[in-house]
């Protein structure tokens, strides 16, 4: 089988020649393991008068997406305009961060943001009036909210961004450490805001996440003497997960540090 | 978390190599370094193909396990955990051999038997 069956009440029973399958197997057992090969066929079919063929397909799952960011890159390429996809969980601290970028950097840098929400323009609203152009995508259309920015998202989002007048775009990714780390979404490098009320493990509990950034901001550090935080044993999480990654340690609600995060922007919108 | 928009895009991948016939088997092939929950994946592929030409298509997951290569001792570590330390000589200095797959491997459609 190899199915998920969630049926105890029939609520996912969808397929008429599964009825008869569930006794064979007992009610809500799930048989996918760990090794896909180990899944069995759904049926005889042998005895059909329409066989079966198998084609190799060998597409990535995120082929479309992946086009679609590609787009987005060449956009940005010919407006000459940077971009970072600045991702983190819930309550690290990405729009405080903004703010205090664009408030530091707005003599500098020509910034915008794209600012990614499941659901309300809080976050937009609290940067509105600082002078650069803030485009809200609300990813609530569909199940419910996706937990990500895809591709396809950010460049609906980008029509409503003047990206000609821009050296650096923020995209500001939905709280999550989980999902935005999949999706490409055209950006030149990515960077993420972790706080250091998360605790140390975090970098092994989300890799992929940890892995994927080319910065990781620890921020909040203004909180340290009231936390049990070993700081040291963070940096090792990270190198174990990403060893080439950069670290930057600030309070974006003191600015201290905030010059290094800053200085690393505009270097790297020198730099692509 | 991000299962169901995973399942969207392997529908869409299915149906245009599909051509028109029905599909009744789906290989995906998924490393390790993915973030994709199985039992997810295969809960939220029942609920969006249900109604869909592609119900009842079976959805089969091939594991692939994360491999990092040593740059200095070319020695091969499959990862327990995501440390990207070579195991027998302990440098960072490493590169992914597997585990980033994210593939619609192959599917099997009908074929008219004439």
């Amino acid at each position: 089988m190899g199915r998920f069956h969630a049926h105890p009440d029939g609520t996912w029973q969808t397929h008429e020649h599964e009825h008869g399958e569930h006794g064979e197997h007992g009610d809500g057992e799930h048989e996918q393991g760990d090794h896909g090969h180990e899944a069995r066929d759904v049926g005889d079919h042998t005895g059909y008068e329409t066989g079966r063929e198998r084609v190799a397909v060998l597409e990535t799952i995120l082929a479309e997406n992946d086009r679609t960011a590609e787009r987005n890159r060449a956009d940005f390429a010919s407006a000459g305009v940077t971009t970072v996809n600045l991702m983190s969980s819930p309550g690290a601290g990405k729009t405080t961060l903004l703010k205090r970028t664009i408030t530091t950097l707005g003599e500098t840098l020509r910034i915008g943001v794209l600012e990614g929400d499941i659901a309300t323009s809080l976050d937009a609203d609290q940067l509105e009036g600082l002078g650069a152009p803030v485009s809200l995508v609300n990813t609530s259309a569909g199940f419910g909210g996706e937990c990500h920015l895809d591709a396809t998202m950010v460049r609906s989002g980008l029509t409503r961004l003047p990206l000609d007048e821009l050296d650096l775009l923020v995209i500001e990714n939905v709280g999550n450490l989980v999902c935005p780390a999949e999706f490409d979404v055209g950006q030149h490098v990515r960077a993420m805001v972790f706080s250091v009320t998360e605790g140390e493990e975090k970098p092994l509990k989300y890799p992929v996440m940890f892995h994927a950034v080319d910065v990781v901001v620890v921020n909040k550090i203004d909180l340290l003497p009231h936390l049990d935080f070993d700081v040291e044993a963070l940096q090792a999480n990270i190198r174990a997960v990403n060893p080439t990654a950069r670290t930057i340690h600030l309070s974006a609600t003191t600015g201290e540090g905030v010059d290094e995060w800053c200085d690393w922007l505009i270097e790297t919108q020198k730099t692509h | 978390m991000h299962e169901l928009a995973l399942c969207g895009a392997i529908a869409d991948t299915v149906n245009r190599h599909a051509e028109g016939q029905r599909v009744q088997r789906v290989e995906v092939r998924i490393g390790h370094f993915r973030q994709v929950v199985p039992d997810s994946l295969l809960f939220s592929w029942e609920l969006l193909t249900d109604g869909t030409p592609l119900e009842g298509c079976e959805l089969v997951i091939d594991h692939v396990p994360a491999v990092i290569r040593c740059t200095a001792c070319e020695h091969e570590t499959t990862l327990d955990m995501p440390i990207m330390l070579c195991a027998a000589c302990e440098s960072s200095d490493v590169t992914i051999v597997s585990g980033e797959e994210f593939l619609v491997s192959s599917i099997e459609r009908t074929k008219e038997v004439c």
